[in-house]
């Protein structure tokens, strides 16, 4: 199978998806880049180029770059949206969010229900997540617990390349309002990606690895520090089960439960700040469903409760690392259980 | 261009029922009948239905939490509607939109809004679907005074402007956001010197005079229609109910309404003027008002004799899969 970038699978997903379907359109600022300036047309391809070449294959009425106006733009995709065609948006960084909220939690979201059933908002906004790029404070949050509560919207977020192409195509072909989140640490991670279309269904959980002794579960950028930290673990003869539930809305809980009633033990991993967040989420969800089976606390991976710093020995103090991961897992499972 | 026999009668029959249809609800909510917040348009009926008087179903709108007139005067089934304000199952939307959210979509009725400003984008996305499908349909926005200080719908002016959308943005100016005065909250003090700044035509008309409003919006929605992008509208008009029902309005003038329905009333002005121009006989426009006046009367009947939801409504329909 061809090895590609977590980019180069967002890039095909969008080909592969517009070529298949000429109601997908694709909005945002620079998602071409150049417009009205002197310069090459296409000249950026979206802000990380992972919209690179949709603009010379599908010309400015499928690509469309848009002022700096993301509440304009992000409506106008949502009502597109209920008139007939597929926008993807692209809102470039999620912390910008907050200029352009109404229309994502009280427009979009909203219509289904609150029209009774009649109305079809087949949206995506893309959007990029997380620390770690030394963009400080307002261009590395992980916002996804105040997307994920809201009911009508669905939360995407991809791990790996493969995952990437296959959940977008899902998104873009799914008739709810999705938010699609990528992790901007992930563009470059390289993973075995098909060249033919596929999709990820939403609400199912991958499991990357089991083990009997304690499940971690993990999202985005930090799935692979759960995975570190399992290998870690491994040597402490701790067997962990890794699980990425890939969406947060819906959310596989079913596959989480079952691994925490054979485990007894659960340490979420969690990138965004650490009050109502995914981990809380889920902790009180399993704590719900599955309190006997429980042998320990939940424990959660999260940073501190700080907006995300800038200076890099700061920053990476924020970000969860696998010893972090290690140490709940083992402030968690017995110590008798070590070695067996 | 000349309205027909037919077109005049539709458009007073549509005026006549949004006034109707309000003042009802205006006893109806004291009587305590209606749950929630109820925004009454009586007043502002030659606005709604000057604009609307151009448009088709495969047209769209977007509307305020002041929605009715613009439901009405886009073809929404007013039974529907009145079953929608009174909560029941067979309203327009299950009865789990209310007054604020009625909506059609089958009627290009984008829904009535609770967000001030919530609109103006939307309709920049459904003028981006008409250029990008090629439909030759336009998208109008109806908004306030209140609506034209939002940075949403600023922004949306621009993208339209900027994308040469077939898109109309008709700010219903009826002096007041809630309690605070126009005059005082618009800073350009007349809502259309704006459409310069985004590099489209304005026009202000008399929101009270349904000839003017629907000579203005013609203009616009060609111009929208033959692809040389959007314009903006402001009616200037005045509400005759507070801004929500249970408002005591002490912040108008005594006397400030009552003015307005002597000297400026839009159903009056129309009778007038069809009358004087033999184009309608006083015999056409009463028989309208008693068809409308039983027709009202019913929607009221049915909507109190509709289905009450269930706890099975409950939770459907918030994804279309999930």
């Amino acid at each position: 199978m061809p090895k590609k970038t977590f980019k180069q699978a967002i890039t095909e997903a969008h080909f592969l998806e517009m070529r298949r379907d000429p109601r997908v359109i694709v909005m945002g600022e620079d998602v071409a880049g150049g417009q009205g300036a002197s310069g090459e047309a296409d000249a950026w391809g979206g802000s990380e180029g992972a919209t690179k070449g949709l603009y010379t294959e599908f010309g400015p009425s499928r690509v469309l770059d848009t002022p700096l106006t993301e509440s304009a733009f992000i409506g106008a995709a949502v009502g597109a949206a209920t008139q007939g065609l597929r926008p993807v948006a692209d809102l470039m960084f999620f912390d910008f969010i907050g200029v352009c909220f109404d229309q994502l939690y009280n427009q979009a979201a909203k219509f289904r229900y609150m029209f009774g059933g009649k109305a079809v908002t087949p949206v995506v906004v893309r959007a990029m997540i997380g620390a770690g790029f030394r963009a400080a404070a307002q261009h590395s949050q992980c916002l996804y617990p105040i997307v994920t509560h809201i009911p009508g919207l669905k939360v995407v977020i991809p791990s790996n390349p493969y995952d990437a192409k296959g959940l977008l195509i899902q998104a873009i072909r799914d008739d709810d309002p999705v938010i699609f989140l990528e992790h901007k640490l992930l563009y470059g991670v390289t993973g075995e990606v098909p060249d033919d279309s596929y999709t990820v269904p939403f609400g199912e959980a991958n499991v990357l690895r089991e083990g009997k002794d304690v499940t971690i579960v993990a999202l985005g950028l930090m799935v692979q520090v759960a995975m570190d930290a399992a290998k870690e673990l491994d040597t402490l003869g701790i067997k962990a089960t890794v699980i990425d539930p890939r969406t947060t809305s819906p959310l596989d809980l079913e596959t989480i439960v079952e691994s925490v009633e054979e485990t007894g033990h659960l340490v979420i991993v969690d990138e965004s700040s650490p009050r109502c967040n995914i981990a809380t989420d889920i902790a009180a969800q399993v704590a719900d469903q599955a309190f006997h089976a429980l042998r320990g606390p939940i424990k959660m991976v999260t940073p501190p409760h700080t907006p995300v710093p800038f200076s890099p020995v700061l920053e990476d103090l924020y970000i969860p690392r696998a010893e972090h991961v290690v140490t709940a897992v083992q402030a968690t499972v017995p110590a008798k259980k070590k070695g067996n | 261009m000349q309205l027909s026999k037919e077109q005049l009668k539709l458009a007073y029959q549509r005026m006549r029922q949004i006034r109707v249809f309000e003042d009802r609800l205006h006893l109806e909510f004291t009587r305590g009948q209606i749950p929630g917040f109820v925004h009454l348009y009586a007043g502002q009926e030659a606005s709604a239905v000057g604009v609307c008087m151009h448009l088709t179903d495969q047209d769209t709108i977007s509307s305020t939490h002041r929605g009715h007139g613009h439901c009405i005067a886009k073809g929404c089934d007013i039974d529907g509607m009145m079953l929608e304000i009174y909560g029941r199952k067979e309203g327009l939307c299950g009865g789990k939109g209310g007054s604020m959210h009625i909506a059609d979509l089958s009627k290009g009725m984008l829904g009535a809004n609770g967000i001030v400003g919530g609109g103006p984008p939307l309709i920049c996305g459904a003028a981006l679907a008409a250029k990008t499908l090629g439909t030759g349909a336009v998208a109008v926005c109806f908004t306030g005074d209140g609506g034209s200080n939002q940075g949403t719908t600023l922004e949306a002016l621009n993208l339209a402007s900027v994308w040469k959308l077939p898109a109309v943005f008709v700010f219903e100016n009826n002096g007041y956001a809630e309690s605070t005065a126009s005059h005082w909250s618009v800073s350009s003090k007349q809502i259309v010197k704006r459409a310069d700044a985004f590099g489209m035509p304005g026009a202000r008309v008399d929101g009270h005079d349904f000839f003017a409003v629907w000579e203005a919006v013609r203009e616009a929605v060609e111009r929208a229609r033959a692809g040389e992008g959007p314009s903006l509208i402001e009616a200037t008009t005045n509400r005759y109910y507070g801004h929500f029902e249970g408002d005591a309005q002490t912040y108008r003038a005594p006397g400030e309404v009552e003015k307005v329905k002597a000297e400026k009333d839009c159903l009056v002005h129309f009778r007038k003027r069809v009358t004087e121009a033999g184009l309608l006989s006083t015999a056409d426009l009463d028989a309208i008002d008693g068809e409308v006046a039983t027709q009202i009367d019913q929607a009221i009947e049915k909507a109190l004799a509709g289905t009450l939801p269930t706890v099975a409504d409950l939770t459907t329909d918030v994804y279309v899969r999930y």
